[in-house]
C-alpha cells in the first residue's frame, strides 16, 4: 500500500499528473512514481487490504501475497527502466499511457477478486493501445484497432465468467479454478488470449511491432506476464496448459525464424517464452510454479533488454529490418554488447538469467516424467537461441554490413540498456536473491556439472548447426516479406467473406429491383404506345370517318332488329 | 519517432578485426573445437540423468545440433507455404518500418 491507495492505482492517478509537469521535472516525477511503489511494496506486508462489499459480493482490491508480489516487484522495475529508457522522448500521450497501463497492470496482479481483476484487465488495453497508436501511422493505426478488440474482446469474455461464477458460487474471489463449468472455460479462454495461446496469440506478433522504439518496451512487459500470473493463480496444475505450452514454445520457433521485422522476431520469441511458463503452471507443482514464476521474473528484463536493443537501432537507423541491416556493431557497439547479454540470457547461457530459471521449469517437467514435453521444451531452448541468441544480434550488428552508419544509442537508453543487463547477469551469478522471491521455498541447485556442461553442449552444439547451415547458404535468407500466421483469418478471409456476402446479397436484391423495375417500364412504354401523342387511341381521327362509323354502327343495329 | 543521424561518423580508416579475411574462419574453427572439446567433457564426470537417454555419451551435443537443423529445414518448409510481398494485406502508405 502506497500511501494507503492501491500500488496499481497510485501509479494510474500518478500517472494522470504527468502533464502537470514540464522538462526535467516531468521525466524524474515519472521515474519517482515506480521507485516509490516498488519501496513501498518492500516494505509491505501479506494480507488483504481495503476490502468493501458491493451488491452483496466481496471486493478485494489488493491481496498481497507471495505470488503476486514477485509480480509487483518485477512490474515496478520494469516500469522505472522503461521510463528512463524513454527519458528523450517528450510525447506525453506516451509518457501518460506507458505509466498508467503499468499501473494497470501492477494493479492486476494484486486484485483480490474478479471484478477488480476486469477493471485492471480493461485499462491494461485500453491505456497500452495508446504506445501502439504513438508510432502515428496508418499501418500501426490499424494495428492497433484490431489489437484493441481483441483485447477487450478478453475483457468481455473475463466478465462474463464472472458473472456466470458469481451466479453459480455467489462469490467472486479470485482463486484456484478447474475448467469445467461455462464460467472457468470463459475466463481460462480470456486468461488464454491474453496469454497468447496458440491461435489466440496473433494480436502479439502483430500489434508489439507496430509500437515506437519506446513504447514496445513497455508493451513486452506487464500484458503478456500478467496473463501468466492469472493463470498460475486460477489454474495451476491444469494438464491442458501442458500442451498448450508445449504447442506454444514450438511453432512461434518457426516464425521468428523466417521473419524480417527484427522487432517481430522478438514478438514470436515473446510467445514461445509464455509458452515455458506456461507448461510450468500445467505441471503445478511448487518447483514447476517456482519455475515459471522465474521465468516471467527473468524474462521480463532480457526481453525488455532485448526490444531496448533494437528500438535503439530503430530509433537510429530508423528501420529493424533484417533485410537492411548489418554491421551496426561498428556504428553501436554498447547497444550491441547489451543485446548480445539480452541474448545470452534468453538463451539460457550458464552466468546468465535465463539458465537458472528454465532450468527449474526443465526439472519440474523431468521429475514428473513427461519424457516428450521434455524433448520438445529441450529443443525449444534450442529454438529460443537461434532466433533470438543468434538470428537477432547477427542479423542487426553482424552479418553483411549493410553500410549504415549511425550515432551510439542516446546515453539514457544505454543506461537503462545496462541496469537491465546488470541484472540479467546478477540474477544469473547469483540466483539465491531470485529463489528467496519466488512463492515457494527453493531447494535447488541450477550450478552442477551436469546441467553446466549438459547446456553448452546443447548451445555449442545449435551454434555449429547454425554456423555450417549459415557457411553452406541453407540458412533461410533476410528477405523484404510479410508471412502469414492465424491473423489472415481475421485480416482477409473473413473480410473477403463478408464482402462477397454483401455483394452477393447486393445482387440478389439488385435483381429484384431491377425485375421490378422492368414490370414497371414495359407497362408504362404499353400504355404510352396506346395513350402518348402517336397512341392509336390518342389520334385526333376527322369528323367525317366518325359520321361513318355511326352509320355503320346505326346500320348494324338495324339489321340485328330485323335479324 | 525515429531519428536518423544527421552526419556520418566516418570510420573507413577504422580496421575491424572482424573485417580482416580470415577472421570469420577462425571463428567457426574454433566453435568446432569448442564443440569438439565439450563432447569429450561428458567422459570426465558423473551424470545425473532424469531420462535414460541423457546418458548416452554427448547426448546433449547430438541433441542440440540436430534439432538445431530440423529446426532450420523445417522454418525453410513453412516459408515456403507463408511467405507472401510485404504489402500482401495492404499498400502501404509511407515507408514505416
Amino acid at each position: 500500500m502506497v500511501f494507503g491507495i492501491p500500488p496499481g492505482l497510485f501509479l494510474i492517478a500518478g500517472a494522470l499528473l504527468v502533464p502537470l509537469f514540464n522538462g526535467r521535472w516531468r521525466k524524474m516525477y515519472m521515474l519517482l512514481l515506480p521507485c516509490v511503489g516498488l519501496w513501498y511494496l518492500a516494505g509491505s506486508q501479506s494480507g488483504t487490504f481495503l476490502p468493501f462489499t458491493f451488491l452483496e459480493y466481496a471486493i478485494v482490491p489488493v491481496r498481497i501475497d507471495p505470488l503476486s508480489l514477485i509480480f509487483g516487484y518485477v512490474f515496478h522495475i520494469a516500469a522505472a527502466l522503461s521510463v528512463v529508457y524513454a527519458w528523450h522522448n517528450d510525447d506525453v500521450i506516451e509518457q501518460v499511457a506507458g505509466l498508467a497501463y503499468a499501473g494497470a497492470g501492477i494493479g492486476a496482479v494484486f486484485a483480490g477478486d474478479l471484478i477488480t481483476l476486469f477493471v485492471y484487465w480493461e485499462a491494461m488495453a485500453i491505456t497500452s493501445v495508446f504506445l501502439i497508436w504513438a508510432r502515428r501511422t496508418d499501418t500501426a493505426y490499424a494495428a492497433g484497432m484490431r489489437y484493441l478488440i481483441i483485447q477487450v474482446g478478453s475483457g468481455v469474455l473475463l466478465l462474463s465468467g464472472a458473472i456466470l461464477m458469481a451466479h453459480e458460487t455467489g462469490s467472486i474471489a479470485f482463486e484456484k479454478m478447474t475448467p469445467g463449468s461455462l464460467a472457468t472455460w470463459l475466463i481460462l479462454i480470456a486468461f488464454g488470449i491474453k496469454c497468447a495461446f496458440p491461435l489466440l496469440h496473433n494480436w502479439l506478433s502483430d500489434a508489439y511491432p507496430e509500437s515506437t522504439a519506446t513504447g514496445t518496451v513497455f508493451l513486452s512487459a506487464f500484458t503478456t506476464k500478467c496473463a501468466v500470473y492469472v493463470l498460475a493463480r486460477g489454474f495451476p496444475g491444469t494438464e491442458l496448459l501442458i500442451y498448450v505450452g508445449a504447442a506454444m514454445v514450438l511453432f512461434p520457433v518457426f516464425y521468428a525464424l523466417i521473419e524480417n521485422d527484427l522487432r517481430r522476431v522478438l514478438a514470436y520469441a515473446l510467445n514461445q517464452q509464455l509458452g515455458f511458463m506456461v507448461v510450468g503452471i500445467g505441471i503445478g507443482t511448487t518447483l514447476a510454479i517456482n519455475g515459471a514464476v522465474a521465468h516471467a521474473f527473468v524474462s521480463t528484463l532480457y526481453k525488455a533488454l532485448l526490444f531496448m536493443s533494437m528500438g535503439a537501432v530503430l530509433y537510429r537507423v530508423g528501420t529493424v529490418k533484417a533485410s537492411e541491416l548489418g554491421g551496426l556493431y561498428k556504428s553501436m557497439p554498447l547497444t550491441a554488447a547489451f543485446c548480445i547479454i539480452g541474448a545470452a540470457s534468453i538463451s539460457s547461457f550458464p552466468l546468465f538469467s535465463g539458465f537458472v530459471a528454465k532450468s527449474l521449469t526443465l526439472s519440474a517437467v523431468a521429475y514428473e516424467g513427461y519424457f516428450v514435453i521434455w524433448m520438445i521444451l529441450l529443443a525449444a531452448s534450442v529454438g529460443a537461441f537461434l532466433h533470438s541468441g543468434i538470428k537477432v544480434p547477427f542479423a542487426a550488428f553482424f552479418a553483411q554490413d549493410s553500410g549504415k552508419r549511425c550515432e551510439e544509442a542516446p546515453l539514457n537508453m544505454l543506461i537503462a540498456m545496462g541496469i537491465t543487463a546488470f541484472l540479467c547477469i546478477a540474477i544469473g551469478v547469483y540466483s539465491p536473491w531470485l529463489y528467496s522471491l519466488l512463492p515457494y521455498p527453493v531447494k535447488y541447485a541450477p550450478y552442477t556439472t551436469s546441467h553446466i556442461i549438459g547446456q553448452l553442449q546443447l548451445l555449442a552444439f545449435s551454434a555449429l548447426g547454425f554456423g555450417l547451415l549459415l557457411r553452406y547458404g541453407i540458412y533461410p535468407r533476410a528477405l523484404k516479406s510479410l508471412n502469414l500466421d492465424f491473423d489472415i483469418t481475421y485480416r482477409k478471409w473473413l473480410p473477403g467473406l463478408y464482402r462477397s456476402g454483401i455483394n452477393l446479397t447486393r445482387g440478389g436484391w439488385q435483381g429484384i429491383l431491377q425485375e421490378l423495375r422492368n414490370v414497371i417500364n414495359s407497362f408504362v412504354a404499353y400504355m404510352f404506345r396506346h395513350h402518348g401523342p402517336e397512341g392509336i387511341l390518342a389520334r385526333t381521327w376527322p369528323t367525317g370517318s366518325m359520321a361513318l362509323w355511326v352509320a355503320v354502327l346505326l346500320g348494324g343495329i338495324l339489321l340485328i332488329y330485323y335479324i | 519517432m525515429t531519428q536518423q543521424t544527421p552526419h556520418t561518423p566516418d570510420d573507413s580508416g577504422r580496421k575491424y578485426w572482424l573485417d580482416a579475411p580470415g577472421n570469420v574462419e577462425k571463428i567457426f574453427w574454433g566453435l568446432v573445437l569448442l564443440s569438439v572439446l565439450l563432447f569429450l567433457a561428458d567422459a570426465l564426470y558423473h551424470k545425473h540423468p532424469y531420462f535414460g537417454i541423457e546418458k548416452a555419451f554427448g547426448f546433449y551435443g547430438v541433441f542440440g545440433f540436430c534439432a538445431c537443423v530440423a529446426l532450420i529445414l523445417t522454418a525453410k518448409i513453412v516459408r515456403v507455404l507463408v511467405m507472401r510481398t510485404e504489402n500482401y494485406y495492404a499498400p502501404k502508405t509511407e515507408d514505416d518500418s
